[in-house]
């Protein structure tokens, strides 16, 4: 009845093995605890429907969104595509601006003070109030949506990166200054390394932002919008009360974004295990 | 450990004619910092070649301060400093309190980063870096990251990131006060064989009586508040020094007189 919401399951102990962060059975626990919770709500969510005869278009029990997902598969999957490649341009956007901005803050202080506070305006004015503006003002839908999608993901990369930037130690600097480092050195050898972890971190938050930029910017769009979008499936399975549908859509929404997680997760294992407080292995 | 000490036939004789007159003076030197704080108050100090030299005191009492005012890290409010030629362009290495290593550079990017910024390339560091590491005794460390490393090896490539440039000059801040009994008196026995091997001139921050006395050629005691000095101490204990030495009358002798001279300059 659970198999087509294994991938639920075994996804997470699959990406969380590359990471080798805990050994034997720390490991097992990790794959065990989750599954063993996955299990218990699905049985108990199955268990209520039949028990109730709740109808389908109320609450349609895991069997069923699981037959809708792989029936409507065909439908669902070059949505999905397509709310991946918003999230993802306006991740790539966000990481592009976010850390150019962080830059020119990091080398003047009257770029910062003139600008950040835009930054920080953007960052507090829902989405949702501002993508019917965008959708208006902008005519190519997929430009709007990935516009909307990037305001969401940019302030966490620009925060922290510059967090980040200003974070070098303070005798490292001295150092630097001893040797006569150029102003270039100093970024590139000492305050680019420092801002790293910060980076990834404002990264793995980005990630997913830039994932419910999407669906809401899609949501707002409806029919104005890219029209194929996931969330777009999923207003429009609500339209029609195809509520096994709803719950398949989101059941995606929800993977990708774990996806996104676990992909910058390993990502920031993979720059950061040699040297990074954050990736050591501790001895019980 | 053992250590392998190579004499560098630049450095190495001590007889050779060289500039006369000290290598560091400093004149009239006031610093006050923004605060309003006097970290010193019209010091005047004269480091001769070759000397090796401890600035003791109590915390506040600005030998910190006068250190980096050498290093050319902070200025002078006013008076007058001379270092040694060229310096800040690696004629004067710096040991800090803490080793201060970039956590994502191996040991060999960490010693070879004040050649680095002098625009020397990887290859060409690869000869002093190795040599540098020598000299502490890491040389199979090259490659570790500092996070591998213990306490006392984490500060031995810190020195060996100040030797690297050959420096005529050596600045340390208290450099062994984080670590433990054991391997500080390892490393204060280490530093003195490459000092005596490399003939530099060292100043040394501390506000260990006993460890200044096991090392210097000579002591000044300062005093806080606000920053001065109170006392300029020759210390002339017989070459080398080591464990007898540490235990011997003379050694005794030599820490009550300076340890007095602390008291006085503490006013108790």
């Amino acid at each position: 009845m659970a198999s087509a919401l294994e991938p639920a399951t075994t996804s997470l102990p699959a990406a969380a093995a590359p990471a080798e962060r805990a050994p034997g059975d720390d490991r097992l626990a990790r794959i065990l605890a989750p599954a063993l919770i996955a299990v218990l709500v699905v049985a108990g969510w199955e268990a209520i429907v039949r028990l109730n005869e709740i109808p389908h278009y109320i609450l349609p029990g895991p069997s069923l969104v699981a037959r809708e997902l792989v029936e409507s598969w065909p439908i669902l999957w070059p949505s999905l595509l397509i709310t991946v490649k918003i999230a993802g341009l306006a991740l790539l956007a966000a990481v592009v601006g976010g850390v150019g901005l962080a830059l020119l803050c990091s080398i003047s202080k009257w770029i910062e003070l003139s600008l950040f506070p835009y930054a920080v305006v953007l960052q507090v004015t829902p989405v949702v109030s501002i993508a019917p503006l965008i959708l208006i003002y902008v005519d190519e839908p997929l430009t709007a949506v990935v516009l909307c999608a990037w305001i969401v993901a940019f302030f966490p990369i620009l925060s922290n990166t510059m967090l980040g930037l200003a974070s070098a130690d303070h005798n490292l600097r001295d150092l630097f200054e001893l040797y006569g480092a150029s102003r270039w050195q100093q970024l590139l050898l000492l305050r680019l390394p420092t801002a790293l972890p910060y980076f990834l971190g404002g990264l793995r938050i980005a990630g997913g932002l830039a994932l419910i930029g999407a669906v809401v910017a899609e949501y707002v769009a409806g029919t104005a919008g890219t029209g194929t979008g996931l969330a777009f499936r999923v207003l429009e399975a609500q339209y029609r009360l195809n509520i096994p549908r709803m719950f398949a859509g989101l059941l995606l929404l929800a993977l990708t974004g774990v996806a996104i997680y676990l992909l910058f997760g390993a990502l920031s294992h993979l720059l950061l295990h040699r040297w990074h407080e954050s990736a050591l292995r501790r001895e019980p | 450990m053992s250590l392998a000490v190579a004499p560098r036939a630049d450095t190495d004789q001590r007889g050779r004619a060289e500039p006369s007159g000290p290598l560091v003076r400093l004149e009239g030197v006031t610093k006050i910092f923004a605060n309003g704080t006097v970290a010193l108050a019209g010091l005047d100090l004269a480091i001769g070649r070759h000397e090796f030299v401890s600035l003791l005191g109590p915390s506040g009492c600005g030998k910190s301060t006068a250190l980096r005012l050498i290093a050319g890290l902070a200025r002078p409010t006013s008076g007058r400093i001379r270092g040694p030629e060229g310096a800040a362009r690696g004629a004067a290495g710096f040991v800090f309190q803490e080793p201060t290593l970039m956590p994502w550079a191996t040991v060999f990017d960490n010693v070879w980063l004040p050649l680095r910024l002098q625009g020397i390339g990887r290859r060409q560091a690869e000869g002093p870096v190795a040599e540098a590491l020598a000299m502490v005794g890491l040389a199979e460390f090259a490659r570790a990251y500092p996070r591998e490393l213990s306490g006392g090896m984490k500060m031995r490539v810190s020195i060996a990131r100040a030797l690297v440039t050959r420096p005529s000059l050596l600045l340390m801040d208290e450099p062994f006060a984080a670590l433990d009994e054991i391997t500080r008196l390892k490393l204060n026995d280490e530093l003195l064989a490459l000092w005596r091997a490399q003939s530099w001139t060292v100043v040394f921050v501390t506000h260990s009586v006993y460890e200044s006395v096991y090392l210097s050629t000579r002591i000044v005691v300062m005093a806080p508040r606000p920053g001065r000095v109170v006392a300029d101490l020759p210390i002339e204990a017989p070459w080398p020094r080591d464990e007898a030495f540490r235990t011997s009358p003379a050694y005794n002798a030599l820490c009550r007189r300076v340890s007095a001279e602390l008291h006085r300059a503490m006013g108790s």
